[in-house]
């Protein structure tokens, strides 16, 4: 089982610590929903998490080995990490850019090995994107390359997937398709760790929630148990309702705490 | 629904190349003298003998061959440039790596140590594009964007001293040779110009030629591409390292010639489905046979005075700029 623990995790920047010894244990098979306010150091704690930036003390491991110690393109072939609104810089077809993911894959030179192009077709269609195939990527709609750019992330397999505010921008439809195949990653054995500010999508669909004010660990555990509105309170700063149960469960922002 | 319009497998480069053949027997052909096919066979088969060959093996042949380097260099520094830095305007003078060039050629000339040693304008040449490209990268080599920045101001560093050269030329004779040499040209170029640029050259295009897979990742921007296992630091490294060899070694024996870098890999880029790695190779070719064809230009066109390489690639690529724009616009939301 993948395991990836932080341990006194700290990122400073002009001596202000944004990432304040934040440690955590987290295992595949869990959808990691990652909650804060703006600023709250969500990005910094999934780039360090994802090896992307080395923090400034503490560190992260692997299955036990630092990630510092790990060379980056095997590093690459067992992480993906998406950035938040992540953009093609070319008009380059759908398919060119799912293929993007292999690069940690591939020799130095030349094109897609005969073998990986079942594999190609498989992502494309696992992220409903056939149709889309050979169209520019910078011609799709948001939804859509978001989609492109999870198969992206898919396509190499990874036992983890770090992903950005991945529902920021998508409309209802987009957004719960989007976090439904996050949890079923999950529900695969990967590891998921997502930032995202829709509690209510956290609530019904993440298996745990990792809540994070000024830099520093407020909470982590079973979603269940841990999203309460205490909580809210406390990171967010209002005043919330939480009612139904399992798949049904709705947030409500009620006021601004005093 | 559109599809990305892309030429199956490699007719790109096979397209490029036979324009690039082409091009380089009609350099052979063409001039202020025109060869038959005999006379250009004979010269060829016969070096050194009667004037066609002459003519051939000590004039046009190591003209042509710098050509092909010269504008190869530029069209893959092009392509690296574009694909690293995501940026349609990126050209090879924008690391400062020409103005380098130009700044240590005029610096020999100012000094008159073209007349003591030949070959101290080029050599001088390479030491300046060498300074500047380190330059730059000692000032940029944190991000895409400084490192356009660094280089705009490095460029505007060389140019400020250019202008100082001209300003405080000891003679009207060397400001002359210096704003002259600073138009390129190919003519009066010989084996040993060749035989100077051409480890510079071949090394840095070896190095340009090894930057597919990284250019291709960052088609997905920094972040992505450093997360898929490229090394960023390491990239941006090796695209000066590359960009400084060759175009640093070519505007020292060629001079600033401009527009080849920036208008190469756009021609291309529409017949290769926009991929980044696959612009690399057809872009040193056609930057190649564009630059060929651009000296063939220079003397089949009969002027008083020779018309210049470079301001012949200036009045050619000016107006792609603007078509550029009015796609970009068409494209653009």
């Amino acid at each position: 089982m993948t395991r990836l623990t932080a341990a006194q995790v700290t990122v400073r920047r002009d001596g202000r610590a944004i990432v304040g010894e934040v440690s955590v244990e987290l295992e595949g098979g869990a959808f990691v929903a990652l909650v804060g306010a703006n600023g709250a150091g969500k990005s910094t704690l999934l780039s360090v998490l994802a090896g992307l930036i080395k923090p400034d003390a503490g560190e992260v491991r692997l299955d036990g080995t630092p990630l510092s110690g790990i060379d980056r393109r095997a590093l690459a072939r067992r992480r993906a990490y998406l950035p938040q609104n992540p953009r093609a810089e070319w008009p380059i077809a759908v398919e060119r850019l799912v293929a993007l993911g292999l690069t940690p894959h591939l020799p130095a030179f030349g094109g897609l090995p005969g073998g990986l192009e079942p594999r190609l077709t498989q992502a494309i269609e696992a992220c409903d994107l056939a149709d889309r195939r050979l169209q520019p990527a910078t011609t799709l709609s948001g939804g859509e390359l978001g989609r492109a750019m999870l198969a992206r992330a898919l396509i190499g397999d990874p036992q983890i997937l770090i992903a950005d505010e991945p529902t920021a921008g998508l409309d209802p439809r987009h957004s719960l398709d989007t976090a439904a195949r996050l949890q079923a990653l999950a529900a695969q054995g990967k590891l998921v760790i997502a930032a995202t500010h829709d509690l209510t999508l956290a609530a019904r669909y993440s298996t745990h929630l990792l809540a994070m004010l000024d830099g520093r660990l407020a909470a982590f555990g079973p979603t269940a148990h841990v999203l309460t509105p205490d909580l809210l309170r406390q990171v967010f700063g209002v005043e919330a309702r939480i009612t139904g149960a399992g798949g049904e469960r709705l947030v409500d922002y009620l006021a601004a705490a005093r | 629904m559109k599809s990305a319009p892309s030429l199956p497998g490699h007719v790109m480069t096979w397209l490029a190349l036979t324009a690039l053949l082409l091009a380089a027997v009609a350099s052979l052909f063409l001039g202020r003298v025109n060869l038959s096919p005999a006379d250009l066979l004979h010269g060829l088969m016969s070096p050194g003998g009667d004037l066609a060959g002459l003519v051939v093996t000590e004039l046009r042949l190591p003209r042509a061959i710098l050509a092909i380097m010269v504008g190869a260099s530029l069209g893959l520094s092009g392509a690296v440039l574009q694909g690293l830095l995501r940026n349609p305007l990126a050209e090879p003078g924008l690391l400062g790596v020409s103005n380098g060039a130009a700044l240590g050629a005029v610096i020999s000339i100012y000094f008159g140590l073209a007349h003591v040693f030949g070959m101290a304008t080029p050599l001088l040449g390479m030491l300046g594009a060498m300074a500047a490209g380190a330059l730059t990268f000692a000032f940029g080599r944190s991000s895409t964007l400084t490192l356009i920045l660094a280089g705009a101001a490095v460029s505007s560093l060389m140019s400020a001293f250019l202008a100082m050269a001209l300003n405080f030329a000891p003679s009207p004779y060397a400001a002359y040779e210096m704003s002259v040499w600073m138009l390129g040209s190919l003519s009066e170029r010989s084996w040993d110009h060749v035989f100077l640029a051409a480890p510079f050259i071949g090394l840095g295009l070896a190095i340009l030629a090894t930057m597919g897979r990284a250019v291709d990742a960052l088609a997905l921007g920094d972040i992505q591409a450093q997360s898929l296992g490229i090394h960023l630091d390491r990239t941006r490294i090796l695209a000066l390292l590359g960009v400084g060899l060759a175009v640093g070694a070519a505007t020292s024996v060629t001079g600033s010639v401009s527009f080849i870098g920036l208008v190469a890999p756009h021609l291309v880029r529409p017949f290769v489905g926009s991929v980044p790695s696959r612009t690399l190779l057809p872009s040193a070719l056609l930057g190649a046979t564009l630059l060929l064809v651009a000296d063939i230009g220079t003397r089949v066109i009969h002027t008083n005075t020779e018309l210049r390489l470079g301001v012949l690639t200036a009045l050619l690529g000016a107006p792609f700029f603007f078509w550029l724009v009015v796609r970009l616009r068409k494209v653009a939301p």
